[in-house]
């Protein structure tokens, strides 16, 4: 393991974190106004992917990545008016419930229209090369900008990795998201009217704003997000109908470890988990390592071994959610939250 | 001149009638196969794409021996062993008798103990399954089955045969294994790496790595572990999107090794490659591309149908197989059937072949095949790349054999 492994690791890593947490902050705010965890929120990702795919094939990827988000969020804000909204006043579980059947209903939906094959969605010509390649000599790095220079082919103890510019390009437009956001909702008037509507809905709608527009405009522009991660996610890996559930799962786990309701959190629990999965794949580990320095004896016929030479790389895919059964148990607000249990 | 003819024709015709009156009682029978495999999720594209070429090469080789008419049914078990198990009573419940299935060695073991069961108890409606992919040697070995028949090549043969050509290339020295987490990736790294022990004692394995299968939609940590290894070479039994992903992330990263694969050829993988590999891809498979012999023309006619590629060639196989057996059994019942597979000896697309009596494990031969730009030679174009599987050693099938440890249970 070299230098070059630690910095392209956790370039990956934060790749992986900030397209969570674009999907996670959409997610975290609609819960935060709410009360109500969207279950279909996955759903309106894949269909940014799909409606984005869809857009490329006629008029290029720049317009899909401008239009699939509205698109969506339109659709997204059209399911709050007329469904979410009505049965608002039976109360969380039915909110719950009617979300949870969307996100089925979105996926026989994609099947139908889309087929039940992953589709050719893929990055602009522009953006499929290598940004920089990291230039790793023995005891010295060094950096060079689009394809790999001559030094890379050919010459021993050189390794040369690349990084994909489509990934920083994904990473740069979460970064530019977050900020924009972050001064929505801090320094702009209706950034001003959502926290109030966040906290003290009563008193808003006394003083006159409308606030069921307002719970809509989120809802909206959470899925507006999603869809915006969706177009990003589908291009960087692959638009089929399992991408929902392949990411649902875990962007649950970002916001309990986050917090729910918690645009920070949020942030630092999609990093957080991004990078544990980029470095938990990559190491051989194991508990037998730890037996070793231990000095435990543990040879092939002691009791559970199969258990114990299981590698940290072969247990990756479920550290989020032992991460998530561990920060329920120790600190049921999560890292940021505010609310208690 | 016409009476020369009358002369001539008048016994031809009879002799004609006499042969399908008598030997062909079976003639003119439809036979529904179940199609089991999994027709949705990740591995849908691998799925559809052998579908339709079953019921493509039955119609093709249409009239085959037995004079039967193949249909295909297709299940969709979404490559879970326990959906495997519904689709098959499904299958059942329809009156179906023939059972195809490939795509994961779960499903077939699940398939495999299932279709024993059923026969035990249902004495007279007899199932009879035909395995074309699934390459777990338990499934020939301790848990060998009558009802059981593999067309494919196992894992100890494919490695076998991709050992024997690994051991004479002089740049093969740190060797990467990465496979999907069941199995069969399991039994990938284990047999490779006790090949390449016998032959090649100096080759280093430099990582051994288990993914979950299907799951894994971003490769990059992967790749980026392969590449801080040093490996010059990777091993990989992964098929359909683990592999075309695999290879994505190596090439965006310009991972510089190359690639050992099994099913390389699965959809969606050569469109992957076309974008570039760091270094060679080679495949062990039955079949390439420019294969001499009745593949090329179906080859080409099928791309003309679908605008895809006929990569599974066992259905070839599958099809002449049932067709010959059939015919000599003179019936589709699959108690007789399965009794004239055994040690059936018959000519498919590469030549002929065997079905071991022993096992139920297909003889055939095998090829280690190179991904590179179609020429004059070679001119197929794979996906519609411009690049091919081109022929770089041939393993006879008396090589590529591997011993049995199977105690095939008859039914009396």
């Amino acid at each position: 393991m070299d230098v070059s492994y630690y910095l392209i690791s956790l370039l990956n890593g934060l790749s992986v974190g900030l397209l969570l947490f674009m999907l996670a902050s959409g997610l975290t705010l609609i819960f935060s106004m709410m009360g109500v965890l969207n279950f279909a929120h996955a759903s309106f990702y894949m269909l940014g992917a799909y409606v984005a795919y869809t857009i490329s094939a006629v008029i290029g990827f720049w317009w899909a990545l401008l239009l699939a988000p509205p698109i969506v969020g339109a659709l997204g804000a059209a399911f709050e008016r007329y469904a979410l909204r009505r049965v608002h006043k039976f109360g969380h579980v039915p909110e719950l419930l009617i979300t949870f059947g969307l996100s089925y209903i979105v996926l026989e939906v994609v099947g139908l229209v889309w087929g039940r094959q992953s589709v050719n969605f893929r990055p602009p010509e522009s953006l499929r090369g290598p940004l920089f390649t990291i230039i790793d000599h023995v005891g010295s790095l060094g950096f060079a900008w689009g394809e790999p220079p001559a030094e890379c082919k050919g010459v021993a103890n050189v390794i040369c990795t690349q990084f994909p510019s489509f990934r920083a390009f994904g990473m740069g437009i979460a970064m530019l998201m977050l900020v924009s956001l972050w001064l929505l909702l801090t320094r702009t008037r209706i950034g001003l009217v959502i926290q109030a509507a966040l906290t003290h809905p009563q008193m808003a709608e006394s003083l006159g704003h409308n606030v069921p527009r307002v719970l809509m405009l989120v809802f909206g522009g959470g899925t507006a997000l999603a869809a915006l991660a969706g177009v990003i996610g589908g291009a960087l890996r692959v638009t089929e109908p399992s991408m929902a559930q392949a990411v649902g799962a875990v962007v649950f786990a970002v916001i309990v470890i986050g917090g729910m309701g918690s645009l920070a959190g949020a942030f630092v629990a999609s990093v957080l988990l991004g990078v544990l999965d980029s470095f938990a794949v990559g190491s051989d580990q194991s508990l037998l390592d730890l037996f070793r320095v231990l000095h435990m004896a543990v040879t092939p016929e002691s009791f559970g071994y199969a258990l114990w030479s299981v590698k940290i790389s072969q247990v990756a895919a479920i550290l989020p959610y032992l991460l998530l059964v561990l920060i329920l148990i120790f600190r049921p607000k999560g890292l940021f939250g505010t609310r208690e249990g | 001149m016409k009476f020369t003819h009358r002369l001539f024709g008048l016994p031809i015709a009879a002799s004609l009638a006499l042969v399908s009156g008598v030997a062909f009682a079976q003639a003119g029978q439809t036979v529904k196969v179940a199609f089991i495999d999994p027709l949705s999720g990740p591995f849908a594209n691998v799925g559809q794409n052998i579908l339709k070429s079953w019921q493509f090469v039955a119609d093709k080789l249409s009239p085959n021996a037995a004079g039967v008419k193949f249909q295909f049914v297709p299940f969709d078990n979404k490559g879970s062993p326990q959906e495997s198990l519904n689709a098959l009573k499904a299958a059942i419940d329809q009156g179906i008798r023939y059972v195809v299935q490939g795509n994961g060695s779960g499903a077939a073991a699940a398939i495999e103990g299932a279709v024993a069961k059923y026969n035990e108890r249902n004495p007279g409606k007899e199932v009879l399954y035909v395995n074309y992919a699934a390459v777990d040697p338990s499934l020939t070995n301790e848990h060998c089955n009558y009802w059981h028949f593999r067309i494919d090549a196992d894992t100890t043969m494919k490695m076998e045969a991709l050992t024997s050509f690994m051991k004479d290339q002089p740049d093969v020295h740190k060797v990467y294994i990465i496979g999907q987490n069941y199995s069969h990736g399991q039994q990938v790294s284990r047999y490779f790496k006790e090949d390449i022990k016998r032959k090649r004692p100096d080759v280093q394995i430099v990582g051994d790595d288990l993914h979950p299968i299907g799951q894994v939609k971003d490769f990059a940590p992967y790749v980026a572990k392969i590449k801080a290894s040093g490996a010059d070479s990777v091993v990989t039994g992964n098929w359909g999107q683990d592999l075309t992903l695999l290879i994505k992330a190596a090439h965006d990263a310009g991972l510089n090794a190359n690639f050992y694969t099994y099913y390389a050829s699965t959809s969606g993988v050569p469109t992957a490659m076309a974008q570039g590999v760091g270094g060679k891809v080679r495949m062990v498979a039955y079949a390439y591309n420019s294969l001499p012999g009745p593949s090329i023309k179906i080859q080409d006619e099928f791309k003309k149908k679908f605008n895809d590629d006929w990569y599974t060639t066992a259905t070839y196989t599958g099809v002449v197989m049932l067709a010959d057996a059939m015919a000599k059994a003179k019936s589709t019942d699959p108690v007789k059937v399965a009794a004239a597979l055994e040690g059936l000896h018959f000519k498919s697309f590469n030549g002929e072949v065997e079905m071991r009596k022993s096992d139920h494990q297909l003889q055939q031969s095998l090829y280690i095949s190179e991904w590179r730009k179609a020429d004059a030679k070679n001119p197929y174009s794979v996906e519609n790349t411009g690049y091919n599987f081109q022929k770089v050693k041939e393993i006879p099938a008396y090589v590529a054999s591997t011993p049995t440890s199977c105690q095939m249970k008859r039914p009396s």
